[in-house]
């Protein structure tokens, strides 16, 4: 119990469940891009595909049963993520209580110093995404179930494509560290590949990136409607 | 050459400090940058000041007594070296420097640049040793370890506990410092089997001792003047995972 | 004063074991009635500590460093020898007992440097079974490599930091004691003065560095492993805070210094670059392996080196030992090279230095070849003096670096004070006039890990019950050292402490560094004192006693070296021949080599201090030597 409890209560404890919740929500984000491109195939395979998530694994399951059920893990996920970020937040700031009059900083890359405040950007929108593409609110004009059409008119105005792309920015930065840090943190590592996590972290976040700004910069241009 | 210096000065731990100026003339470039400091004391003491404590000792870089935030860099500009390696060629006539002690709420300040480092021998302390008793041990040739191995592990082994990881660290972490200590063990047939209980109580007591986490921005190998990886932190998270997970009983006098 | 080696009799290959046999043993469960106290926590101190806290004494260990791991032990480069013959090359316990007498020029105890040839075998099992990261070979087993002139390869080594990998080794096994509570360990606490009574070591009084208290710690033996005193000179390649006090303190409460004079010399040193400096960094030995060493014929000849063609270049060992050549022993290449600067060869802004140049080791092996073998040496000398040893020849000058004087100690390893033990460099005993590469290592190694915790037994098992009250010796030596420090505090002069460091370096360098002569003795003698007086007079010590006070420590260090300095002159000039690293002008060979006086002067000289203007008293150890015949060494 006490390596358990040492685990958990350690700082590398906490970085590894900051790893293990992000490698779900970063699962989450490769399977959302790749239907995001599906909008290409036009609005009745994007519809299809959408419905297909709603009622996949029915009538085993219930209707929305696995839809749900992937919300509650998603949400838990992030949950565990901002906690654990949180924490380790807290504890840092007490270690250093006196700053240094002239700071140089010394991090690997621009990545790592913004996670936090890139997490945090993330995830208010998140919250905006949410309340525009799946519950409405945010929507001048939203149909449940039309999932083609929010997303075309969803795109329209310049200035949600404007925050879109900021925030794609922050999450493609957010995961150049994040991929490399989540094999730091469980040891993922091997001497003769070390080398090669770095470039890898950079070619799945400039690939997720791409992927994302795609669909509604062809939207935004005509190309889609 | 001329320059100005803003030295941190602080009398003890209650003191709350300040910063204070001096100039510091005639300054060669052939000086190493402790010698520096030692000029500008013989000044301070002959006008009746009192000179700027800092820790050093061997001046070869070797023995990690010295140390001391150089323009926010720790050991100042050049990499892969101490304080007491820098010479005064990498800086310029004119220059202005600051200089202030590490900062971490685990290394309290003694006096102007003077920290206490106690935690790091503690950290050591819990574990980062092989139990063999003097005198007990087998010839040496029959303990092979495979080159590459006793390589990588001489790799970690090279820190000399001055502190610049804690001090760059933006969590004022001393994750690299124990991660060393923990793979040069680890890399050795010599260390295997206290492995997992030694890192289980070097996490510990690092924790303990009130540094901050690693948040893997990579700061501390930047900083480390004998250029320790950060590799060697993967492998003390991995290696804390394994130890969770393994079935062998913890020591049990720390249970 | 007097000097029993105790050395034990029969065959020198069984003395030891022997020994161990006859030697008291103290009861495992009265082991842990006994307090010692171990002073210096490098090589020697921290192994013996540890070892002696895994046998169940109670051990408080001192240090004035912030952690043990601070120790100068940690600088040694090169590597540590033991006669394992894992190379099949011949080596012996046997080979490395000759060749370690002989490099000692004949002025070591036989019985003591054969028993440290033994031990050099168990020494490497210790560290290896610690974990210390060997340098290996691809099938596993450990490499070794021949160091400063030995004819086998008996060098085991851990990259350029040997001393740091096992000083290492050695302070995880003290804190695994002090975790295990075996170990009292007290940081940035510095030994002033040792406390006799009734004739023994009772303890020690130290100053806490932080808050200036004063502290009386009594035990039932004292162990000193406070290292060398090459600082006496100022510029030396030893750690700015060694220091000759803890040493100094206990020869004035009745220890015998023993062969204060054997100074050694490192050829391979950077030069002095300007006024301020603070220390000299030592390179590498292994460095003339490949290096030439030259300098212009022409005196004061200012061209940069290239410009320099070869035969205005005087390669100046290879003309005067063609078949050693740029590997001469340490003391022989130090003095051809002072005398070539003496001379007005000398190169360098300050003229200072000779040039060891690899031009020609990198026309045949190629830069890369070159690179493998020194590239970390070479990256260290850019750093230092900003020149590219690829490009332009390296600088060297010699420096002092290691000291074979030290207290007196008979075979147990116990000081002429019953009850106060002296190890590693801080003892006298096993190099002699001279000490070889890779031997410092081991000699501390073999005195902490492997003789003191066994001699020790035998001493306090030997102790008569019921201590004697030594409260009232306590109460007094701590007044002297509160007194000590209280008039250093008030002199209220105008000169700094280094500023008089600096004159007593100069003037050691000038009169009994390198080379020594009657005139230039005689003369240290009437100037030492007088330096003294006005350290004394003139000195300024900012800051109070009670805090954290750098200058005072200083200052009490340099007060004893200007106490020292003097008996280092009175024993050089006492002994009138040449040995090893002491070499007198007077006595020279016709071909210009140091010229030794087996007749009057095999022995150890052991100084008594006699206080106040009295000058100390010289007792003599006889040496025989019945395994390795005096013979004169010859490098021609």
């Amino acid at each position: 119990m006490r390596r358990v409890a040492t685990l958990y209560r350690s700082t590398v404890g906490k970085k590894i469940l900051m790893a293990l919740s992000g490698l779900l929500l970063f699962l989450f984000i490769i399977g959302h891009m790749l239907g995001n491109l599906k909008v290409f195939e036009g609005p009745d395979a994007f519809n299809a595909y959408a419905e297909g998530i709603r009622t996949f694994g029915y009538p085993f399951l219930p209707e929305y049963g696995f839809l749900w059920l992937a919300r509650l893990v998603l949400l838990g996920a992030v949950g565990l993520h901002i906690l654990a970020a949180v924490q380790l937040w807290q504890r840092s700031r007490g270690a250093r209580a006196r700053k240094y009059r002239k700071e140089t900083n010394l991090s690997f890359s621009y990545a790592s110093r913004t996670m936090r405040w890139g997490g945090v950007l993330i995830f208010l929108f998140v919250v905006y995404h949410i309340l525009h593409m799946t519950t409405g609110q945010a929507h001048p004009d939203f149909v449940y179930g039309d999932v083609y059409a929010n997303f075309i008119i969803g795109f329209q105005s310049p200035l949600v494509v404007g925050f879109y792309l900021v925030a794609q920015v922050a999450l493609c930065l957010h995961l150049y560290h994040g991929i490399w840090s989540m094999t730091q943190s469980v040891g993922a590592t091997h001497p003769k590949y070390d080398r090669m996590r770095r470039p890898v972290a950079g070619v799945f976040a400039t690939g997720i990136f791409i992927g994302f700004i795609i669909p509604p910069m062809a939207v935004l241009l005509g190309l889609l409607s | 050459m001329r320059l100005t210096l803003h030295v941190w000065r602080q009398s003890d731990a209650r003191d709350p400090g300040r910063f204070e100026t001096y100039e510091a003339n005639d300054i060669s470039e052939s000086m190493s940058f402790l010698d520096m400091l030692d000029l500008v004391n013989e000044r301070l003491t002959e006008d009746g000041k009192e000179p700027i404590a800092f820790d050093h000792d061997c001046r070869e870089g070797i023995c990690g007594s010295c140390g001391m935030m150089i323009n926010g860099v720790p050991h100042g500009p050049k990499t892969m070296t101490t304080a007491c390696q820098l010479h005064m060629r990498s800086f310029s006539d004119g220059d202005e420097i600051w200089i202030e002690p590490w900062r971490a709420q685990a290394f309290p300040v003694i006096r102007d640049l003077v920290v206490s480092r106690d935690p790091f021998d503690r950290i050591i302390e819990s574990g980062g040793y092989v139990s063999v008793r003097t005198g007990s041990a087998p010839d040496a040739h029959t303990i092979p370890v495979e080159k590459q191995a006793a390589d990588e592990a001489m790799d970690a082994a090279v820190c000399i506990g001055c502190g610049a990881c804690v001090a760059a660290c933006p969590n004022a972490s001393a994750m690299l410092f124990t991660a060393a200590k923990v793979a040069h063990l680890a890399l050795m047939p010599q260390g295997a089997p206290e492995r997992y209980d030694r890192v289980l109580s070097m996490v510990e007591t690092h924790d303990e001792e009130g540094f901050g986490n690693c948040t893997n921005h990579g700061a501390c190998e930047v900083a480390c003047p004998k250029g320790i990886s950060v590799d060697y932190i993967a492998q003390l998270n991995r290696d804390l995972f394994r130890a969770t997970l393994s079935s062998r009983p913890a020591n049990e006098a720390k249970e | 004063m007097e000097l029993n080696a105790r050395i034990p009799a029969g065959p020198i290959e069984q003395k030891w074991d022997r020994h161990r046999f006859e030697m008291k043993l103290v009861n495992p469960a009265n082991k842990r009635k006994f307090d010692v106290i171990v002073v210096g926590t490098g090589l020697a101190g921290a192994a013996a500590a540890a070892t002696m806290g895994e046998l169940g004494y109670r051990v408080r260990a001192f240090t004035f460093h912030d952690s043990p791991r601070r120790a100068h032990s940690i600088a040694a480069q090169g590597g540590i020898n033991a006669a394992k013959n894992y190379q099949g090359d011949g080596d012996s316990v046997f080979r490395l007992f000759h060749d370690t007498v002989k490099g000692g020029d004949f002025r070591s105890r036989e019985a003591n440097v054969y028993r440290l040839a033994q031990l050099s075998l168990n020494i490497i099992d210790q560290a290896v079974a610690q974990g210390v990261p060997f340098a290996r070979e691809y099938g596993g087993l450990l490499a070794n490599r021949s160091f400063g002139g030995a004819q086998v390869s008996r060098t085991f080594y851990a990259r350029g930091q040997t001393g740091q990998q096992l000083l290492l080794g050695a302070y995880q096994a003290l804190q695994r004691q002090i975790h295990a509570g075996a170990v009292e360990m007290h940081t940035r606490q510095e030994m002033l003065d040792v406390v006799v009574a009734d004739g023994r070591a009772r303890g020690i009084v130290t100053r806490d560095l932080l808050t200036g208290k004063v502290e009386s710690h009594s035990a039932d033996a004292v162990v000193l492993a406070t290292g060398g005193y090459s600082n006496v000179f100022f510029l030396s390649t030893n750690a700015k805070l060694c220091n000759v006090t803890a040493t100094w303190r206990a020869h004035k409460r009745g220890a015998g210094f023993a062969n204060p004079c054997f100074t050694q010399i490192h050829p391979t040193c950077i030069p002095q670059s300007g006024e301020y400096q603070s220390k000299l960094t030592l390179m590498s030995e292994s460095l003339r392996n490949d290096g030439r060493i030259w300098v212009p014929k022409a005196k004061g000849d200012k061209r940069p080196a290239h410009q320099i063609p070869d035969d205005e270049r005087d390669y100046y060992l290879e003309r005067l030992y063609p078949s050693f050549g740029n590997l001469t022993p340490r003391d022989i290449a130090s003095r051809r090279a002072k005398e070539m600067v003496d001379a007005g060869h000398g190169i360098g802004p300050m003229e200072n230095g000779v040039y060891l140049d690899f031009r020609d080791a990198i026309r045949r092996m190629g830069k890369e070849a070159v690179s493998e073998r020194y590239g970390n040496l070479f990256a260290m000398y850019e750093k230092i003096t900003g020149d590219d040893p690829y490009e332009v020849p390296m600088r060297i000058y010699p420096a002092p670096h290691y000291t074979m004087g030290g207290l007196w100690v008979d075979y147990n390893l116990m000081s002429t004070v019953p009850g106060l033990f002296v190890i590693g460099e801080a003892n006298f005993s096993d190099h002699g006039a001279n000490r070889l590469g890779a031997s410092a290592l081991m000699q501390g190694l073999a005195d902490g890990y492997f003789v003191i915790p066994l001699t020790i037994g035998d001493y306090l098992s030997q102790l008569p019950d019921g201590n004697g009250d030594a409260a009232a010796a306590f109460k007094d030596v701590e007044k002297e050292v509160r007194d000590r420090t209280d008039r250093l505090l008030s002199a209220r002069g105008s000169r700094t402490v280094d500023s008089f460091h600096m004159e007593l370096g100069r003037l050691m360098w000038d009169l009994c560094g390198m080379e020594r002569t009657e005139e230039g003795l005689k003369d240290a003698l009437e100037r030492i004192p007088k330096l003294r007086e006005e350290f004394w007079r003139e000195v300024r010590v900012p800051g109070s006693g009670e805090s954290f006070n750098q200058s005072l420590e200083k200052a009490g260090r340099v007060a004893d070296f200007l106490e020292f300095a003097e008996l280092m002159c009175h024993d050089a000039l006492q002994r009138d021949e040449s040995c090893g690293a002491h070499y007198r002008r007077e006595h020279t060979t016709e071909e210009g080599e140091a010229k030794r006086n087996d007749e009057e002067f095999t022995h150890v000289s052991v100084w008594e201090h006699r206080g106040g203007d009295e000058a100390p008293r010289e007792h003599r150890e006889e040496l025989d030597f019945e395994h390795v015949p005096l013979s004169q060494r010859s490098y021609k």
